[in-house]
């Protein structure tokens, strides 16, 4: 080929580059987005009328509230607490009657078993272990997320998170993470999973990882109905006393503070750097779309991660059922792992079942709770307890729980190991054994000592 | 047609992240390297932009300032990277 130009390679032309432009002084970029905005402002002057502006900015008033120094954080408590407490309130009688609707089904399945002469094991397996832990997640879940995440969505539509990462970042700019962290922790209410699907908008992989490593601190709604069921039980089977909605607060605060606090370890030890650049854009005030949050919320939401609940509880009732089934020496094989886990969990100021429950329940934190009923009722099946005194009767008179108990309870709840589809999800999104391991001992560690330090302190102190 | 390369803006120069609430100014230079450069640019940041600094979250950082019509917020040594003509 005959050669057009004087230059011979790329060198010769990063040479002639430098002549012209030397070390990047001219900087075309710049030059280049500059020009590229002088001929949008232009055609817009020409093209784009303005109405006239209201003479009240209520965009304005509203951020004068909302991120004041004054009221900032009461109305973000304030918003908090209103939307636990509509959700506590509100999900109670639905649920009821959900569960009386799938236990009648229940009854029916039986006798389906009956009519067509199973053996006992079948109707046990899959209709008191498979289909019952199924129906207990949809009558504990369904109501307390159809109402949690329209509300949750509502804030969302308007424009609300941003004035919460806004409020929250200087926290963690401390902890030296990226300011996004915060968006992806509200996430993490709803779900764990999603909200590690969303550290994805982090883009310096530090500070992803820090954000991965710590959305499991916040408690997702798998866990929401576990401790508002055990906050009830601590001020004494009130369901929608203003109580719950403040311990059920207090321990969302925990949550964000162990957030907080382990990554700024991380951020000093393990993941070692700087926050990168951050810039938050505080979009205006929206009137939400009433139809498209209801979609959204309840089909990209509630029912994908009820289905998710769903497809894990059926096989683990399944497996629960068998181990409440099993006998050797005269015990079911439940109690015999409850019994060997017993000093161990007395340690950390609850017991054995609990500890087996947790360990049962690491597909769906949902099933945590049943499982636990289900083992201290030793039936052999997930009973239904219907009403919390009922439920504070097993606890507290039957396997003598205290305040104690409770608050250690909800303390492991919230600190403990990600469920297994949020860690099959960290392993996806981060491709690395190493720091999936770790996701799950950090946390596992932080809640054990924390557990032992709370359940010592307290005896201690002679507070139990 | 505003010189995009040699600033010649009367005032003096001071930090973004100075400016005080409810004043206007308008970017003489942004001294970021690479992608925050670029990012500050996506944002429209280009010398000669007016900004105008808003509000400070309650924790004191970060800033946020109104930007041709947006509401954008910044941390310190982000806004420190932007130099203003008072």
């Amino acid at each position: 080929m005959k050669r057009k130009y004087p230059y011979s390679g790329l060198d010769d032309i990063l040479k002639e580059v430098e002549l012209l432009n030397p070390s990047g002084a001219l900087k075309l970029n710049d030059s280049i987005v500059s020009h590229i905005y002088l001929g949008a402002e232009k055609i817009a002057g020409e093209v784009v009328s303005q109405q006239e502006k209201p003479k009240i900015d209520w965009d304005r008033k509203m951020d004068d509230i909302l991120t004041s120094k004054v009221f900032g954080f009461p109305s973000m408590l304030l918003l908090l607490a209103v939307v636990f407490w509509i959700t506590v309130t509100g999900a109670n009688y639905p649920s009821e009657m959900l569960a009386a609707a799938l236990f009648w089904i229940q009854d029916r399945l039986t006798d389906l078993c009956h009519l067509l002469g199973a053996p006992a094991w079948v109707n046990g397996f899959f209709v008191e272990g498979v289909y019952l832990s199924m129906a207990w997640v949809v009558a504990v879940m369904l109501p307390p997320m159809a109402i949690f995440f329209p509300c949750f969505t509502i804030l969302e539509d308007m424009g609300y998170l941003p004035r919460v990462a806004f409020n929250l970042d200087r926290l963690f700019k401390k902890a030296g993470t990226h300011g996004k962290q915060s968006l992806t922790m509200s996430m993490g209410f709803g779900c764990n999973a999603a909200g590690i699907v969303a550290c994805r908008i982090i883009e310096s992989p530090r500070e992803r990882l820090i954000a991965m490593l710590t959305n499991n601190f916040v408690p997702c709604n798998g866990r929401f109905p576990t401790l508002i069921a055990l906050a009830s039980l601590m001020v004494l089977g009130m369901t929608a006393s203003p109580g719950v909605t403040i311990i059920v607060v207090g321990i969302v605060l925990l949550g964000i503070a162990a957030t907080l606090t382990v990554s700024w370890g991380l951020s000093k030890t393990l993941l070692k750097g700087i926050p990168s650049a951050f810039v938050l854009e505080l979009p205006p005030y929206r009137r939400p779309q009433l139809g498209k949050i209801i979609v959204r919320s309840i089909f990209d939401r509630t029912l994908f991660v009820l289905g998710r609940a769903i497809c894990v509880a059926a096989p683990a009732g399944g497996i629960a059922w068998l181990l409440a089934n099993i006998h050797s020496g005269g015990l079911s094989l439940l109690q015999h792992c409850g019994s060997w886990l017993n000093p161990f969990g007395q340690l950390l100021g609850m017991d054995g079942f609990i500890l087996m429950a947790f360990i049962l329940g690491f597909p769906a934190n949902e099933i945590v709770l049943p499982i636990l009923i289900m083992s201290y009722l030793a039936a052999g099946s997930m009973t239904e307890l219907s009403s919390i005194e009922q439920l504070s009767n097993l606890f507290v008179v039957e396997h003598g729980w205290t305040w104690l108990t409770a608050a250690c309870m909800m303390l492991f709840s919230l600190l403990h190991y990600p469920c297994s589809t949020t860690l099959l999800t960290i392993w996806r999104e981060s491709r690395s054994i190493k720091w999936t391991a770790l996701s799950a001992l950090i946390p596992l560690v932080i809640a054990c000592i924390v557990c032992f330090a709370v359940a010592q302190a307290a005896r201690l102190l002679g507070w139990v | 047609m505003i010189d995009c390369f040699s600033p010649t803006g009367a005032g003096k120069k001071i930090r973004l992240y100075d400016l005080p609430i409810g004043r206007p100014a308008v970017v003489a230079s942004i001294n970021a390297d690479e992608v925050t450069r670029r990012r500050m640019m996506d944002l429209g940041l280009t010398p000669g932009t007016k900004v105008t600094a808003l509000r400070v979250s309650p924790l004191g950082e970060p800033k946020a300032f109104k930007i041709r019509g947006a509401v954008i917020a910044f941390r310190k040594e982000d806004a420190d990277k932007i130099l203003i003509d008072l």
